[in-house]
């Protein structure tokens, strides 16, 4: 930076609002501002699975089932070559009677790109467009990632799986949020036995350790209710606990809040309830919210994959990694399918992201020390 | 302090109330009780002698009465020690529990040492060498434990224990010991398997816990009075553990208090993946089922367990800590 551009940023950075600064503070952050990036696309991968996945999550390739992971190729007898897949030969293992694939270098499939599929909907338009596949027989698919017990394409599912696994933690969220701070600032506020009667509420529901309850409420879904029904009762019941911690958090910041000069100012010249909680409070408090939502989304997502590995949450026939990861359950068939985890890694890939942007935006929302 | 405890203890009577209240409601939840579903499972096999029975069964549980009429015989039973019985076990629900209830403590209590034992001195490290590389790998290990889902590292050591180093696959005991009576050998075998389930159940907790250590270690490294007994020439070692140490881990002992139940709820997970006789398993089955006095009974239980937990660390940071009065 040179010189005259430091001293603007200096000058810049005596008149910055709070806002301003922790953004300054939060761009510092190297480690974070990548994992906001992952994230970001991540999200997109999900809005975009439809034409990212090469097939449909339910599409069985009848003769392919447990195929490893399969690479592209680039270089064929005569040299470089447009990247291509063989196609398979099957035999079967004498001892363990298991199918073994081998990729056989007479049949070669070009990988195309905006090539025809599966049709799904985005944004409610029927299309078959997907962003590669490969060519020619259609007998043939290309596995990046392998197959399932039945055949089905991993690097598929993990793409349909990423919509409910994002999304339940960032509604989950919401709710919380939502529920949090609207109760927590009404709570810490208005006082008396409004703030009596939610303290006791809270505290009855933090007796009961989040995960017995999570398993015990998920019990009570009813199998037979259709999947958006049941995506949003596992979200709701995420969320039953999350508010309860961020309600506590709004209102300690409320009470201390509450006499300061400006509310009692906005109190003197006749502002609203309403005006006073949403101009000055919860911008106040928005920090603290930002942070314990974004610490939140991970556990959420955490939850989401336990519960439905035990399946006690997503249930077959709907995708997410939780329930993708059921399929190697049993250690024998994960000794032969070790590609079965691969889920897991994306699991912890955005937990990860959310984690260290948690942990700046935590050191961003305080941006008066150093 | 005595008359605080006794005070906390009564006070914990009407939220005791409810929670039996919720926990008996959240377990009626589902559709049905536990013959509809074993009539499920026995569609084709049924006759009308098993329905009768069934019937007979429903009554003699009071399974056709209204939902209050069934949380009070609960409750009544309850006070005088009797928590229901387990249609799937055939057994009493408490004798269920009993028997699986000191193997879920002695896990728990393995997990809270192993979790101790590794995150302070490991806390303490990062805290002394801040932003060294050493300290830079351990907090992103710290990073990875608390990323990566308990029911996977759960499954990774299995994998290993079984497949190369030819162990057994979960479990607590060898085959042989199983069904047998408590003996030294049966003790040691449990001691060798004990340690996956330990590391595996502690992982999360640790790198919780190391960065706790390691925060709370910067924050007394910065007080004044460590620069003092720096300055008149304390051996460094002194100054740490003694004076530094001291401090700095009263934040954990108080958290000790709420880690036993955290550790016995947290651990229903890992050991329904690893197969472990412990309570675990047998909620996670008796929800499959809608065994219903066996799931209300433990999620009461583990209910119970949090709120003591939530006392004990109340008790504990006033014990270590005598700036913090109890009222």
């Amino acid at each position: 930076m040179s010189e005259s551009g430091a001293s603007a940023a200096l000058a810049g950075l005596s008149t910055a609002g709070q806002w301003q600064l922790a953004w300054i503070k939060f761009r510092r952050n190297r480690v974070a501002l990548v994992s906001g990036v992952i994230l970001v696309l991540l999200y997109l991968m999900t809005l975009l699975s439809g034409f990212l996945a090469p097939y449909g999550p339910d599409h069985r390739f009848a003769r392919r089932a447990y195929v490893p992971p399969q690479g592209l190729h680039l270089f064929a007898a005569d040299g470089l070559q447009w990247p291509f897949a063989y196609g398979l030969t099957t035999s079967t293992d004498p001892q363990t009677g298991r199918t073994l694939y081998a990729g056989d270098a007479q049949r070669t499939y070009p990988l195309e790109l905006f090539t025809r599929g599966d049709a799904h909907s985005f944004l409610g338009v029927q299309t078959t467009l997907h962003v590669f596949g490969l060519g020619g027989d259609s007998e043939e698919g290309l596995f990046l990632l392998g197959t399932d017990r039945q055949g089905r394409d991993l690097l598929s599912r993990i793409l349909y799986g990423a919509r409910i696994s994002l999304t339940i933690g960032l509604i989950g969220v919401t709710i919380s949020v939502v529920l949090g701070s609207v109760l927590g600032v009404t709570s810490g506020y208005f006082g008396g036995w409004i703030d009596e009667l939610l303290q006791r509420t809270i505290e009855m529901l933090r007796a009961f350790p989040q995960i017995p309850l999570w398993m015990a409420l998920s019990a009570a879904i009813p199998p037979d209710i259709d999947q958006v029904t049941s995506y949003f009762m596992i979200t709701l019941i995420l969320s039953l606990l999350g508010w309860t911690a961020l309600a506590r958090i709004v209102r300690g910041k409320v009470l201390s809040l509450r006499n300061e000069e400006f509310v009692a100012a906005a109190q003197l010249m006749g502002a609203s309830h309403k005006r006073i909680i949403f101009r000055h409070l919860i911008p106040g408090v928005m920090g603290e919210i930002i942070v314990v939502a974004t610490i939140a989304v991970p556990t959420m997502i955490l939850a989401e994959s336990a519960l439905s590995f035990l399946n006690l949450g997503i249930r077959p026939p709907m995708t997410s990694w939780g329930v993708l990861l059921q399929e190697g359950r049993n250690l024998t068939t994960l000794y032969f399918h070790q590609w079965l985890l691969l889920p897991a890694l994306f699991i912890v890939v955005v937990v990860l992201c959310f984690n260290f942007l948690g942990d700046a935006f935590r050191d961003a929302a305080d941006p008066y020390t150093n | 302090m005595l008359t605080y405890i006794l005070r906390r203890l009564l006070r914990l009577i009407p939220t005791l109330f409810v929670i039996s209240i919720l926990s008996f409601v959240i377990i009626q939840l589902p559709p049905g009780d536990f013959f509809d579903s074993l009539q499920a499972q026995l569609a084709e096999s049924e006759s009308r002698a098993d329905q009768q029975s069934f019937q007979a069964l429903r009554e003699q549980y009071h399974l056709d009465q209204p939902m209050w009429t069934q949380y009070l015989y609960w409750i009544g039973g309850c006070l005088q020690g009797d928590f229901g019985y387990s249609f799937e076990w055939r057994r009493p629900v408490s004798e269920l529990i009993g028997e699986r209830l000191g193997l879920t403590f002695i896990l728990s209590l393995g997990s809270l040492l192993f979790m101790w034992a590794v995150a302070i001195p490991i806390g303490i490290y990062s805290a002394r060498h801040r932003l060294s590389a050493g300290d830079y790998t351990l907090t992103f290990l710290a990073f990875i434990g608390l990323c990566v889902p308990n029911f996977i590292i759960a499954l990774v050591a299995m994998f290993v224990s079984v497949f190369w180093f030819g162990g057994s696959a979960g479990g607590l005991f060898s085959p042989e010991f199983k069904y047998v009576g408590w003996s030294l050998a049966k003790a040691w075998d449990l001691l060798r398997h004990l340690w996956i389930p330990v590391v595996v159940i502690g992982a999360a907790g640790t790198a919780t816990m190391m960065r706790l250590m390691r925060t709370s270690m910067l924050d007394v490294l910065d007080r004044p009075y460590i620069t003092t007994a720096r300055a008149k020439g304390m051996a460094e070692r002194w100054v740490i553990y003694k004076y530094a140490v001291r401090v700095a881990i009263n934040p954990m002992i108080s958290i000790m208090g709420m880690q036993i139940p955290q550790l016995v709820s947290g651990s229903i997970i890992v050991s329904i993946v690893l197969g472990l006789p412990t309570t675990g398993p047998l909620f996670y089955r008796a929800l499959e089922t809608q065994d219903m006095y066996l799931a209300g009974t433990l999620l009461m239980l583990l209910a119970v367990l949090l709120l003591l937990g939530n006392l004990l660390a109340d008790v504990l940071l006033a014990l270590v800590d005598p700036r913090i009065r109890l009222e």
